[in-house]
């Protein structure tokens, strides 16, 4: 063939359509539509079809109402965080024991027994192999609750539902309806929360809800808020309320987290990222009863396995760090002494202090990791007993004792409550950070991404400190 | 039509169990290529799944799959490479999944492309049916979530299914592996050219337009003796469809 004839195949298209009209496009989608309907009619044989799909309306009917949906929405969430709180708990206290109190002093005698240097055994046993041993106690027993509850709602099919009900706030924020689904899976994780940002074809759409995933609890946070408002909101409650009360605070601090995804939604699409609301057709799917076993076995072996792997892989490492910059000395203070000294200043305006400003610059790569690395620091600072001694991570066995080392510290009302806030507000992770970065290819809206909510963190906690130092 | 596989079909040559061998990732050296396609959240990654025996993530809400997911099996001795494509509705617009999975069946040329259908829905999704067939005639409807069908009281007639649309129909509930089997002999035979088919044009097309297309369509197989789907081509050129236009410039399409 020749490149004369296919112009002038071109060229001939261009009459023909424009002899046809423009109505080509739609008389063809009916034609498709007509044919459809009738091989339809010719195979396929219904008696009362509309019976299931009955109660399915029925059940949308309630979960999507203007009053009920977001009672049960809330009530969902409410439900799930309890049962992975409450359940957690145990399996946790005896991993922590089996692999911090019964296996950790066995390596030490190892280590002892084959005359391992200290600096080796120090560096590889309390520092790399507890980071790693505490990452698994306190994440594998929540994650391998909360992820096969979470995939069997999304099995059931109510993740659509939840968009349904949030489509039009995002509407009214400017952004995708679609980012409401976005948004659920950065739930789980951030770093998927982005990627499956690709099924929101606008670019511009795109992009405010890649910014605002991070806005979303991600399951490396959610143990730190849990621990923090079992020790200091429960605390200020009568004991008997104690449970509603820190489960409450969790649960508001993620709600806050929403009220941001719309609010810097909005800001965006009315500043740097305006433009035309898209619409988009959503299926309701039909409800499906999930199978169960099936269920749980993936999601713990997909994607427990999987988010716990990862937090293992920048656990190890940061545990060597920290184990590092608490050992080696610049004149008598060790390194991590004297950035917490510099680091104090700014951390009593923002509420909080040296220690944590310090831990969330380590845990930078897993947030899972930033408790430890307080309680770490917080008793090296202030030079009090408890703990395994210098640069050591640990986690201790109730939440009582934890409190003493953090009142000992330092902490009030105040530092626990801006902590919360900050956990929810600071940059995101680095393996988000990274995946940003692949799927936007642009160094500066990674930039925007990984500094705004940081910038918004500080600038909340310090007008929360502020306002509380003058009122109470 | 009963669709009861593992109970009755044990002993039976299509339940050829033996020949297969799920390869997961391993797509190396493959004879041919299969692409699958359907409707958004009707379980195209579960059949994926149930092929390759990978665990691509599967959930109910539609748009779940935006990564292009690859795997293999292998059959008979022949090494079969799997692409599960994006779900949508049609390939008429121009948004990103709907292009990936165009561009995938028109110039990727997959040997067989398994068209996933909800078996309850069976109507609306004729429609991406009727577009993928213009495209490509090596197909197989796999209809899928039979199981949800039956507990609906829908019966489908899979043969009168079958001779309307000219290509094979394999009832299926991949979710309970019902239908894999048959599902896999099919693939295996039409990819084998063992099974011809000879896949449904789109008929109601009002007068003007069906001449138009004609005159087009004829041009283009002047043009290009080999090409099957000409009448596709003549409707994308129709509406200006720049990347086809480009396609027909640098050869793409031959």
């Amino acid at each position: 063939m020749s490149q004369k004839s296919i112009e002038k195949i071109i060229a001939l298209s261009s009459d023909l359509r424009w002899q046809i009209g423009d109505d080509f496009h739609d008389n063809l989608a009916e034609g498709i539509y007509a044919d459809a309907s009738e091989i339809a009619k010719n195979s396929v044989i219904s008696n009362n079809k509309k019976k299931r799909f009955r109660l399915d309306t029925k059940i949308d009917k309630i979960v999507t109402s203007k009053t009920w949906g977001f009672p049960i929405m809330f009530l969902i969430l409410g439900v799930i965080l309890w049962i992975t709180i409450e359940g957690a708990n145990y399996p946790s206290s005896m991993l922590a024991n089996l692999l911090l109190n019964n296996f950790h002093p066995i390596l030490k005698t190892l280590a002892a027994s084959i005359g391992m240097p200290w600096w080796l055994d120090g560096f590889l046993i309390d520092g790399v192999y507890l980071a790693v041993a505490w990452v698994i106690a306190v994440m594998l027993p929540p994650m391998a609750i909360f992820f096969p509850l979470f995939t069997l709602l999304e099995d059931f099919g109510y993740l659509p539902r939840v968009a349904f009900n949030l489509d039009y706030l995002f509407k009214k924020s400017g952004a995708h309806g679609k980012q409401a689904l976005t948004m659920s899976m950065g739930f789980g994780c951030n770093a998927a929360g982005v990627v499956a940002t690709r099924i929101i074809d606008s670019p511009r759409e795109r992009l405010i809800a890649i910014i605002t995933n991070n806005f979303s609890l991600c399951n490396g946070r959610w143990p730190t808020q849990i621990l923090i408002a079992t020790i200091f909101i429960g605390a200020v409650v009568p004991a008997s309320f104690s449970g509603i009360a820190s489960l409450s605070a969790v649960i508001g601090i993620a709600i806050l987290g929403i009220f941001f995804t719309f609010f810097v939604s909005w800001a965006l699409s009315k500043t740097v990222l305006k433009g035309e609301v898209s619409t988009f057709n959503l299926e309701l799917p039909p409800y499906r009863p999930p199978r169960f076993w099936k269920t749980v076995y993936t999601s713990l072996i997909d994607r427990t396995i999987i988010v716990l792997w990862r937090a293992i892989f920048f656990a190890a490492p940061a545990g060597a760090v920290i184990w590092l910059i608490s050992n080696i000395y610049i004149g008598d203070l060790s390194i991590a002494s004297w950035t917490i000294n510099s680091l104090d200043g700014f951390g009593f305006l923002l509420g909080l202090n040296g220690v944590i400003l310090l831990a969330y610059i380590v845990a930078i790569p897993a947030n899972e990791i930033v408790i430890p690395t307080i309680l770490m620091l917080t008793v090296m600072a202030t030079g009090i007993a408890g703990g395994e001694g210098v640069g050591v991570m640990f986690e201790l066995d109730s939440a009582s004792e934890t409190a003493t080392i953090l009142k000992a510290g330092g902490w009030t009302l105040l530092t626990a409550v801006n902590l919360m806030l900050f956990s929810l507000l600071h940059n995101p992770c680095s393996t988000t950070i990274y995946t940003i970065y692949k799927e936007t290819k642009s160094v500066k809206w990674t930039v925007v991404a990984s500094l705004l909510p940081v910038i918004m963190g500080f600038v909340i906690t310090f007008l929360i400190a502020q306002i509380w130092r003058i009122v109470v | 039509m009963e669709n009861k596989v593992n109970s009755v079909c044990g002993s039976c040559s299509q339940y050829n169990i033996k020949g297969l061998k799920k390869l997961g990732v391993n797509i190396s050296n493959f004879d041919f290529v299969v692409a699958i396609a359907g409707n958004p959240n009707t379980g195209k990654s579960t059949v994926f799944n149930a092929l390759t025996g990978l665990r691509q993530h599967t959930g109910n809400w539609p748009g779940k799959t935006v990564v292009r997911a690859e795997g293999a099996f292998e059959y008979d001795g022949q090494k079969f490479k799997l692409v599960d494509l994006p779900g949508t509705y049609s390939l008429l617009s121009t948004s990103q999944d709907e292009e990936v999975a165009r561009n995938f069946i028109l110039f990727g040329k997959p040997d067989v492309t398994v068209i996933v259908v909800d078996a309850s829905r069976l109507e609306r999704n004729l429609n991406l049916v009727l577009q993928i067939l213009e495209i490509t005639n090596k197909a197989v409807l796999c209809l899928n979530l039979m199981d949800e069908a039956n507990r609906n009281n829908i019966k489908i007639e899979i043969r009168t299914l079958a001779r309307d649309l000219g290509i094979p129909v394999v009832p299926t509930s991949a979710r309970f592996k019902e239908g894999i089997p048959e599902l896999i002999q099919t693939i295996n035979d039409v990819a084998t050219g063992k099974i011809i088919c000879k896949s449904y044009r789109i008929k109601n097309v009002n007068g003007n337009i069906d001449k138009a297309i004609k005159k087009l369509s004829d041009e283009i197989e002047k043009e290009i003796p080999t090409i099957s789907n000409s009448r596709w081509i003549a409707f994308r050129l129709l509406e200006g469809d720049n990347r086809i236009i480009n396609a027909l410039r640098t050869g793409e399409l031959v």
